[in-house]
């Protein structure tokens, strides 16, 4: 009988000493939480995207850039692509907010999961947090991919699998679907700063780092956000497959033209990342003299809702 | 008897369970411990940016009124749309896109240590600049503006969901804040934007440690009434480097 006290009493403390270390490693994420969309603006912001060859500053293996320059932005306007979902990096890349919500263990009211709205091109996404493993290598891939999560420290630390091939910037840029994509949602008071490390073995030549920055919205409830899609017509005929020709990209010259980016740049690759970049296109960049498109200017970005 | 000690158990086990929502919800958090993290002891060395993301905008001096993803208010479109390099230069006036308030957004490498164990020292090869960041809150006594102001540094514990029955959060739950003012009027973008002598600027820092890569994530908040319509939020990364093989101090441009 003592035997048995000792063990009961025991396998409390040790249940006690468990839920509380979670508990102190936790930053509460719940909420809705409105872009600020100025890291990159051009990206984020509603509106016209960036051109469709922009490749600068992503780490872009050969065969990467081989196939960002046989697609077409028209591709998204195929009748069969039209409602159809980004790839969870699109959490990175579009003009939306974080719809954040947690499902608790009903008992012991630990996470179970961290929950992340879907928009009308997004996937709702579950980020698990009781350590399942992902699937197999064979497993399948889905438009949501497959998240779990760790806290590191106070860090929520996630790991994304399973994806299917989808964009890493909003132009023909793109990822495979060997690719996995790491963020770490860091909290600071009322601000949110998602960093992520996207890898792919196929189009990326060097991981992929890219930040967002969000606020706490703190009038908005916390509700899915985003509006079904409604299919409709944007000039793809349904049997066509919008596309470019190996070295007939008409695309690629428009920065060049536009804003006077060199065409080594823009055609990205792991060196138009690094600092020292600058010197090689240092004498070939020509400064436009007035902004060409796109320009912004007082009134364009009203206040972000529900920001203090 | 047994069964009724082994109930109080259970229910202790319960209560704690559950209490650290309820702390939550009533916002008790204890006040930040003074420690730095343990990913502070990495923080000296070098670093380089990343220049993935507003890549026309940093990595090239954009056109004159190109002011994509700022909330410029009427007096700072005035400004800019009269930005001339060749009179910043003339005017001594160079480094005004190399202040506080936009320097770490420039692709550059820095090279972090600690002058002494209250202030960290940022020098920055792109403009030559060195930054100061004082841990020592009496510190500094020298108000006078400068392109880089005057820093304060502390360890700021991050919103939690609370820490019951006196428990204290580990060392490693904060991130480094800074908050600098006294800055002389600056350039948000290197075509003119401004800021005025009234910014304030507040960074975040995080540090993120994997197996084959040490990031330090930046996020910043420029706060001027005067050219913006509300504050500025950027965040950008900067990647560990193995040495200073790629320190390369360069004066301020104002064109490039």
């Amino acid at each position: 009988m003592k035997r048995i006290r000792t063990a009961l009493t025991l396998s409390c403390l040790v249940s006690l000493i468990v839920t509380n270390t979670a508990a102190f490693a936790q930053v509460d994420l719940t909420g809705s939480w409105t872009p600020r969309n100025s890291t990159d603006a051009q990206e984020d912001n509603p509106g016209p995207e960036p051109l469709p060859v922009d490749y600068a500053g992503i780490p872009l293996s050969d065969a990467g850039r081989a196939y960002g320059l046989l697609s077409s932005p028209d591709k998204m306007s195929e009748p069969e692509r039209l409602c159809g979902f980004y790839s969870p990096v699109y959490t990175m890349l579009g003009p939306f907010g974080l719809a954040i919500g947690r499902v608790a263990e009903p008992l012991t009211g630990t996470t179970v999961a961290w929950t992340i709205g879907g928009w009308e091109d997004l996937a709702p996404i579950t980020i698990w947090m009781d350590g399942r493993p992902h699937p197999s290598e064979y497993g399948p891939h889905e438009m949501s991919g497959f998240w779990t999560g760790t806290w590191e420290d106070d860090v929520l630390a996630t790991t994304t699998t399973h994806m299917r091939a989808s964009i890493l910037r909003r132009n023909t840029a793109a990822h495979s679907d060997q690719a996995t994509m790491r963020q770490w949602f860091l909290r600071h008071d009322d601000e949110l700063t998602v960093q992520a490390r996207i890898d792919d073995p196929n189009y990326l030549a060097e991981p992929f780092y890219i930040t967002r920055t969000y606020s706490l919205d703190h009038k908005a409830p916390n509700i899915l956000v985003g509006q079904p899609c409604i299919q409709g017509d944007e000039g793809v005929p349904e049997s066509d497959v919008p596309h470019n020709m190996p070295g007939k990209n008409p695309d690629v010259p428009e920065l060049t033209e536009q804003y006077g980016i060199p065409r080594e740049a823009v055609l990205g690759g792991p060196e138009t990342m690094y600092p020292d970049f600058r010197k090689k296109i240092a004498s070939q960049y020509v400064r436009p003299e007035k902004c060409p498109r796109v320009c912004g200017g007082p009134g364009t970005y009203p206040r972000p809702e529900g920001t203090r | 008897m047994v069964a009724h000690r082994i109930l109080t158990l259970v229910a202790a086990t319960g209560l704690l369970a559950v209490q650290a929502p309820v702390y939550a919800q009533f916002g008790r958090v204890p006040p930040p411990p003074k420690e730095p993290p343990a990913w502070a002891a990495d923080l000296p060395g070098y670093w380089e940016s990343l220049i993935t993301q507003n890549w026309r905008f940093r990595m090239v001096t954009p056109p004159k009124g190109d002011y994509v993803g700022i909330p410029i208010t009427a007096a700072a479109q005035q400004i800019a749309d009269t930005w001339d390099p060749a009179r910043d230069t003339a005017q001594d006036q160079q480094c005004r896109s190399y202040g506080a308030g936009m320097i770490m957004m420039n692709p550059e490498h820095l090279h972090v240590s600690w002058q002494d164990t209250k202030t960290l020292k940022v020098e920055i090869d792109n403009g030559t600049q060195t930054r100061l960041w004082h841990f020592d809150k009496t510190a500094p006594g020298d108000s006078a503006p400068s392109w880089q102001g005057i820093s304060s540094a502390s360890w700021v514990l991050r919103a939690a969901s609370g820490y019951p029955f006196g428990a204290r959060p580990k060392p490693n739950a904060r991130y480094l804040e800074v908050k600098t003012t006294h800055m002389l009027p600056g350039y948000l973008r290197k075509n003119g934007v401004p800021y005025s002598a009234n910014a304030e600027l507040t960074e975040d820092y995080d540090m993120l440690r994997m197996p084959d890569d040490q990031i330090l994530t930046l996020t910043t908040s420029v706060n001027d009434p005067t050219y913006l319509d509300y504050p500025l939020l950027l965040s950008t990364q900067f990647k560990k480097q193995a040495d200073g093989s790629h320190w390369d101090p360069t004066p301020c441009s104002a064109s490039w």
